[in-house]
């Protein structure tokens, strides 16, 4: 009975000993200034940023790769502060942080400010708006894959951008980061 | 040497140990939904569960047996598990921060792989020595890659495909992995012992 407690506490303080040694001789040098910018961040790890957790934005942020409005439990004393540690100029909040950006979308025309241009339906890359030269133009919902060209296309700034609420009916089980695509005469020239 | 090649056979194939044993489950049903991420974690996996195996199996024989303490048995692989993923963790991170990336969270979820622990009693009760025991976890650790990968690809392909609505989801996830365990059970008489 004492021997097998002597063995097994034995056992782990060498386990203990092993790890400690290679923390220290494995250790890894991180970058300082991604340290000084995980501090500054409210380690809510929310996510709100589009990053995983606040140690990658604070990694996106010091590589330039992320802006520093993009945090909205800090608020705007968290952008005041990584403003003064990186010496830029605060910013507001971003806006599109704290909403995913990749909820679908729809283009709605409001169809009352339409002049019937016809310049979207040119930047229509999937001719899911319909209309003629000066009669008033729509959005055929079903079509639309909400790629937001035909807004800055509009000379009236009529057309917006508007949220699908997901429902039982439209949601669907979401696609991988690279869909099957298979492999045809054309997609195997291109490679 | 024979006897060696049995073994992988044994363990990639006929006795793999997520569709025949059913252990090592949770990582089959969660990190595969993508090729990159069911990669990563079978790699990470193939390294720990060799080391592990190993080790267990050199603790029992000179450590656990002549004290005769081998009812610790499973109290003392788990600590030699978490200690060589803490232990594989660092020396990755240090070594090949491309590899640590790549593994992210997998590298510490692994202690918590049941197949992980299977491997290790598993090479107590049947006795495989040290040899046959790092070749006996590292088989299993092929083994559970190969139907990672397999599993991974064929859920990608589903999620793009027209299911029918009831078994959208998981659902059918559990069905294909019940057609594959059915399909390697063909494997069974792969060996005539």
């Amino acid at each position: 009975m004492l021997m097998a407690i002597l063995i097994v506490s034995v056992l782990a303080g060498l386990f203990g000993l092993l790890l400690g040694f290679a923390s220290i001789r494995f250790k890894v040098e991180g970058d300082p200034i991604v340290d000084q910018i995980d501090q500054l961040l409210p380690q809510t790890q929310c996510g709100q940023c589009g990053f995983p957790g606040c140690r990658p934005y604070a990694e996106a942020i010091a590589s330039g790769e992320a802006d520093i409005n993009r945090c909205p439990p800090g608020g705007e004393t968290t952008v005041q502060a990584l403003a003064d540690l990186l010496g830029v100029e605060p910013k507001p909040l971003d806006a599109e942080a704290g909403e995913p950006s990749d909820i679908p979308m729809v283009a709605v025309i409001h169809e009352e400010y339409c002049i019937g241009c016809t310049l979207c339906i040119q930047a229509c890359p999937v001719d899911a708006i319909v209309g003629a030269p000066k009669q008033m133009h729509t959005v055929i919902a079903d079509e639309c894959t909400g790629c937001k060209l035909c807004v800055p296309a509009c000379p009236v700034d009529t057309i917006t951008m508007e949220p699908i609420p997901p429902t039982p009916e439209n949601w669907t089980w979401p696609f991988p980061d690279k869909p099957y695509i298979p492999i045809t005469v054309e997609t195997a020239h291109e490679q | 040497m024979t006897e060696f090649a049995l073994i992988l056979i044994s363990t990639i194939l006929v006795n793999n140990f997520v569709l025949v044993k059913f252990l090592g489950l949770c990582p089959f049903m969660g990190v595969s939904r993508k090729l990159e991420t069911a990669m990563g974690m079978g790699l990470a996996t193939t390294f720990v569960l060799t080391l592990s195996a190993a080790s267990s199996e050199l603790i029992d024989h000179y450590l656990l047996e002549p004290f005769d303490i081998t009812y610790l048995r499973t109290i003392t692989f788990i600590l030699v598990i978490a200690a060589v993923v803490g232990f594989t963790e660092m020396v990755v991170q240090k070594t090949s921060p491309l590899l640590y990336k790549v593994l992210g969270i997998y590298l510490p979820l692994i202690t918590t792989n049941c197949a992980v622990l299977g491997v290790a009693l598993l090479n107590v009760q049947e006795s495989h020595g040290f040899l046959g025991s790092a070749l006996y976890g590292f088989g299993a650790a092929i083994g559970f890659t190969l139907v990672l990968v397999l599993f991974a690809a064929i859920r990608e392909r589903v999620a793009v495909a027209d299911v029918p609505t009831p078994f959208k989801g998981n659902a059918i996830s559990l069905i294909t992995a019940g057609l594959m365990s059915l399909a390697f059970m063909g494997f069974s008489g792969l060996i005539r012992g």
